[in-house]
């Protein structure tokens, strides 16, 4: 049924691809399809507000700061802007397994927006325009256009919404609450209803923010120092960080605090009910924590700067949507902060979010072609979930324009495949946010291979330059190379060697074996072999690592390559689009229905739909059989 | 997703129940590597370098124990020339579960799994190997052995398998969501595990794992019976312990009197417990009996047997005979019985006693029928260890819940030499994931949430 719509003028250029939002999702969004060559209109409620943080200033962490390596390899701009921009960086979880190695860093806010504002601006197949969308235009189930507030039609093939926090954005402070997106922007009041009349569910979710303070009103000297470490960068591409770095402060809540909270809980919205929307359990207020874990004695408070020309302090730890003036007193209970002064209060906010099981795979919408959706708005929460999304959504928009299949990174690919997959088989419940013990196959997916994994899919999208391809192949030479070097090099045990390997503290030689058994010995390191072979291959440090990665844990990597090939037989089973499930009557009821509402592209997706049982993928797999083999005999 | 998997899958292919032979049908890539391991021909051939839709003579041996299971025919079909398309082998057994279920066993422990029910057809299917008119029966078999797979499965956890497992689970989805908590969030306080607790948690999960593999094993013994043999020199009173058991508790008696057999095999049954009493009295009396011993047939009874009982005669006194059967027989479960305390005592008690300390030790008059009662307790005490209680101990005897609790263990034994190598948590983390999954197939799947959820009520997180 075709709609009337409402405009005044429509816009002179039609583009390929329109953008709603510019945040993180929406940078990745319209840079991407931008670097494939198509025009790209980029559309913000407020320009000031391009690539803002408005929860920590930094990025990263296990598992987020995987992502943020992947959005790299692809061709991403976020760990490039990062680098360019940080304050502080380190690496989390060093003694815990290569896996799990997190890249931690403190953003600069101010900066890291202008960079990326800057960025846009000047691609030139990108117009950046502050403009509030309104209404979405679709005909005969097509996108066709975006419609804004001041009444231009703006026309584009594809339309990208990744809106985060803004869809009828509210804003909770203690008893006082009012409409508007994070950072007491002015919120999407409209776009939410445009969503419902085309025919997608929306939700609605909450997340939060603690209070920001002024650095001249803390006192350091009774809280711990943290560092940032040199030489690391986000960026497989970065020149080795050696700025001078900014450091975060520890501090703990105590009895006082607590007693302060539980006090006044019952004016905490979450207690007075005036909050309905999911939050996050991972990133709890500290009214919750207090309330649900009270045997705790204290929780950490870290403080982090916002960034070099500013003296504001985001507190983490203390995430609440109190009454501010609870907000001061509980501030003033904690060591350091005792004449703490707000610049900003803390505050929950609820948004609309979109149901992720509506999308595909490729982040279209299943019931609107060329509509497309990332970040927040898909019921995620962080910057990386976000911004790996958007660059997904985009490259998809894009592709779709080159009548290609669309990209989707499967869950032994990428750390943004398991993010996905997750979202549109099995939905989410509360903000989702990344987590390593998600994965699989966290073996494979570590952040320092994201380059190994990933950067050729990057360079034939045309979303990698060539320089930065030739110098990947290079690495990945080197890395054969010296793996070849460490397999065939044979180390004899002569009474100097057995000497040396006493002194490293390590077992010794009885027969002769090749270096990479001995590098295999947890006690011995790459430099290590330098006195048992002096011709060892003199290579980077992350060629280093790589090959030693390799080696060590060679056994359970080589397990884990071998369950994502059975793994993958099921993936590469595609369903036919033209399935009617309806038709499947051997199917148990809640399977069909469950199969009905996702449509799962592949028999592997559908075997992760919760209420799909194997004897159902049994059942699907043979009907598919039946109707590959009927559509066989017709030709 | 286990039985999607283009793996290699095994199950007896002959219905339930006791029929003259029964088939176990193999069938994937590795069906005929995984033959060739448990199957020994009599014609020397390997499975190996067979021809195809040839049938062997031979022996099923599970190479670990050495025990021949079965005699069997081995038909070799190469894909994709069999039923599924794929390799198959299958091997005819002799029938009744007990035979069968062990030849099943030990193709699942070099690396075959479980057919899941239908597997075979769809395989078929999926391989050309039947057509189009066949697949809705294929699809009906699916839903209706699934059916009743389920409802098997259901009372089989009656009687608390799955709670044992459940408890086992929740251990390893406590300590993984500990170790998960701290790999993800590594700038929240979580306290880490010393060397010695975090081998201790597991420890915890190891045990209970043995512990049910060992009920797994006497719910097997249940149905075979225990092989029992009486040893001891002529005329220590073996005939007469038997006749008096036998008297008493007569189950089944497969010995025709006046044949001449090497070895008796008679049934009795112990409060439920079958025992299969082999004696090798009677025979040869006048031999010496360390040559009987030395004879293979006796030997190898010997062998398979799950309990001895050690005859003495009070009235004898300990001879070098009896030392040298002692040196035969100490190494498997033996009760050692001296027998006649109502004669006059020519034994010395102290050197028996101290010759005889690493097993139980009982006097006993089969004539005036004193100290049977307590024989029969020993030999319960014997058979089921640890005092378990047999009315309330869970039976694992079903060949799937086996196969899950191997594959458990096995996972649980690489966590321990993961941690005992040093290597960094994440390592550790992989294999717990195993366990939980194997354990899973039991009582259904653990998933990722499960561990989530965990995390987040144990642990009080994030900024």
């Amino acid at each position: 049924m075709a709609k009337d719509y409402n405009y005044n003028k429509v816009f002179k250029k039609k583009y390929d691809i329109i953008v709603i939002g510019a945040g993180h999702a929406g940078c990745e969004a319209s840079l991407a399809p931008a670097r494939m060559g198509f025009d790209v209109l980029t559309m913000t409620v407020n320009l000031d507000h391009v690539a803002f943080m408005p929860c920590n200033p930094s990025l990263g962490g296990p598992g987020k700061g995987h992502i943020v390596r992947e959005i790299d390899a692809l061709g991403g701009e976020m760990a490039i802007n990062m680098d360019e921009t940080m304050i502080q960086i380190r690496m989390l979880n060093t003694t815990k397994g290569p896996a799990v190695h997190g890249l931690r860093g403190q953003a600069d806010k101010k900066k890291y927006h202008q960079r990326m504002k800057q960025i846009l601006e000047e691609k030139k197949n990108v117009d950046l325009k502050q403009e509030i969308a309104e209404e979405l235009v679709v005909k005969d189930g097509k996108i066709k256009g975006v419609i804004t507030k001041t009444g231009i039609l703006f026309k584009a093939k594809k339309v990208v919404i990744t809106t985060g926090t803004f869809l009828q954005g509210k804003v909770i402070i203690g008893e006082a609450t009012f409409n508007a997106g994070p950072n007491q922007q002015y919120p999407a009041n409209e776009l939410s209803k445009s969503l419902v009349n085309i025919g997608l569910n929306l939700r609605r979710f909450k997340t939060g923010t603690p209070p920001r303070i002024n650095r001249r009103s803390i006192d350091f000297s009774k809280m711990h120092e943290q560092k940032g470490e040199q030489g690391l960068t986000f960026s497989f591409d970065s020149p080795p960080f050696e700025r001078e770095q900014v450091s975060c402060y520890l501090t703990y809540t105590n009895s006082k605090t607590h007693k302060i909270i539980q006090e006044n809980k019952m004016r905490t919205p979450l207690f007075s009910g005036i909050i309905d929307g999911v939050g996050p359990r991972y990133c709890p207020s500290i009214e919750d924590k207090v309330v649900r874990f009270p045997d705790k004695e204290r929780h950490q408070i870290f403080l982090e700067p916002e960034g070099e020309l500013t003296g504001e302090y985001y507190v983490s730890g203390l995430s609440t949507s109190l009454p501010e003036d609870i907000q001061y007193e509980i501030l003033n209970t904690i060591p350091g902060l005792k004449k703490a002064e707000i610049m900003r209060a803390g505050y929950a906010i609820e948004y609309d979010c979109l149901d992720p099981n509506d999308l595909e795979l490729s982040l279209q919408t299943k019931k609107i072609s060329g509509l497309y959706s990332a970040g927040q708005i898909n019921g995620t929460s962080g910057y990386e979930e976000a911004a790996g999304q958007g660059l997904i959504a985009g490259i998809n928009a894009a592709l779709s324009l080159q009548n290609k299949d669309p990209l989707i990174l499967d869950r032994s690919q990428a750390y943004i495949g398991v993010l996905i997959d997750e979202l549109v088989t099995k939905g989410t419940d509360e903000p989702y946010r990344m987590m390593t013990s998600r994965a699989e196959y966290r073996l494979i997916l570590r952040q320092d291979n994201a380059d190994l994994r990933l950067k050729g899919i990057g360079y034939k999208l045309g979303l990698i330059s060539e320089d930065r391809y030739q110098k990947f192949l290079e690495k990945k030479k080197d890395i054969e190379r010296t793996l070849k070097f460490l397999r065939n090099y044979q180390v004899t045990p002569t009474p100097e060697n057995k000497k040396r390997l006493k002194k490293l503290g390590s077992g010794a030689l009885k027969k002769p074996v090749v270096l990479a058994k001995l590098l295999k010995r947890p006690e011995l390191e790459y430099e290590d072999l330098k006195y048992f072979a002096s011709e060892l291959p003199d290579v980077d440090q992350e060629i280093k690592e790589q090959v030693s990665i390799q080696t060590k844990y060679q056994g359970y990597i080589d397990r884990q390559t071998s369950q994502i090939e059975q793994f993958k037989k099921m993936e590469d089973r595609i369903i036919p689009q033209s399935i009617n499930y309806s038709n499947l009557e051997n199917l148990r009821l809640e399977a069909r229905e469950k199969l009905k509402k996702i449509k799962p592209r592949s028999l592997g997706q559908a075997s992760r739909i919760s209420g799909v049982s194997p004897a159902d993928i049994s059942v699907l797999m043979i009907y598919i059989e039946q109707q590959e083999r009927e559509k066989d005999d017709e030709f | 997703m286990n039985n999607l998997k283009e793996d290699t899958i095994a199950a007896i292919a002959t219905p339930f129940g006791t029929s003259g032979t029964g088939k176990v049908r193999i069938s994937g890539p590795q069906a005929i590597d995984i033959s060739s391991k448990v199957f020994e021909a009599s014609s020397c051939i390997d499975l190996k370098n067979a021809d195809s839709h040839t049938a062997h003579h031979g022996y099923i041996v599970d190479n670990k124990s050495g025990e021949t299971l079965d005699e069997v025919l081995a038909i070799v079909m190469i894909s994709p020339r069999s039923f599924t398309g794929e390799n198959v082998v299958e091997f005819d057994c002799h029938g009744g579960m007990v035979p069968l279920e062990s030849v099943l066993e030990v193709v699942l422990k070099q690396g075959a799994r479980m057919a899941e029910p239908g597997e075979f057809s769809r395989r078929a299917f999926m391989n050309n190997k039947l057509d189009m008119a066949q697949a809705e029966a294929i699809i009906d078999i699916i839903n209706s052995k699934t059916e009743k797979s389920l409802t098997i499965a259901v009372e089989q956890l009656k009687g608390g398998l799955s709670q044992k497992v459940n408890e086992i689970k929740e251990k390893v989805v406590t300590l993984l969501a500990h170790l998960e908590a701290s790999i993800d969030f590594p700038e929240d306080e979580i306290k880490g595990f010393s060397f010695n607790q975090l081998k201790e948690r597991i420890d915890s999960i190891e045990k209970p794992i043995k512990r049910l593999i060992k009920t797994a094993k006497q719910g097997k013994l249940y149905q075979e019976g225990i092989k029992t043999v009486i040893v001891g020199k002529p005329n220590v009173g073996k005939s007469s312990l038997l006749n008096y058991l036998l008297q008493e508790n007569r189950a089944i008696v497969t010995d025709i009197p006046g044949t001449t057999r090497d070895v008796i095999e008679e049934y009795i049954n112990l409060n439920g417990i079958p025992l299969k009493i082999i004696d090798t009295a009677g025979v040869r009396e006048s031999e010496n009996l360390v040559e009987q011993i030395g004879v293979k047939k006796t030997r190898d009874s010997l062998k398979k047997a799950d309990l001895v009982l050690m005859m003495l005669d009070v009235s004898q006194g300990l001879t070098e005979e009896d030392i040298k059967v002692y040196e035969l027989i100490k190494k498997q479960p033996t009760i050692v019985v001296v027998n006649k305390t109502d004669l006059e005592k020519q034994i010395n008690l102290d050197r028996t006693e101290k010759k005889f300390k690493e097993h139980p030790l009982l006097y006993i008059s089969v004539k005036e029928e004193e100290g049977l009662e307590e024989l029969k307790n020993t030999i319960l005490e014997e058979i089921l260890h640890d005092n378990i209680n047999v009315e309330n101990d869970i039976m694992v005897t079903k060949v799937r819940h086996r196969e899950a609790l191997n594959n458990a263990h096995d996972s649980i034994k690489k966590v321990k030499k993961s941690f005992n190598n040093g290597v960094p948590v994440d390592f550790l983390t992989i294999d717990l994931k195993d366990v939980l999954f194997y354990l899973g197939t039991i009582t259904g799947e653990t998933v990722t949430d499960d561990i989530i959820d965990q995390i987040f009520s144990d642990f009080c997180l994030g900024k």
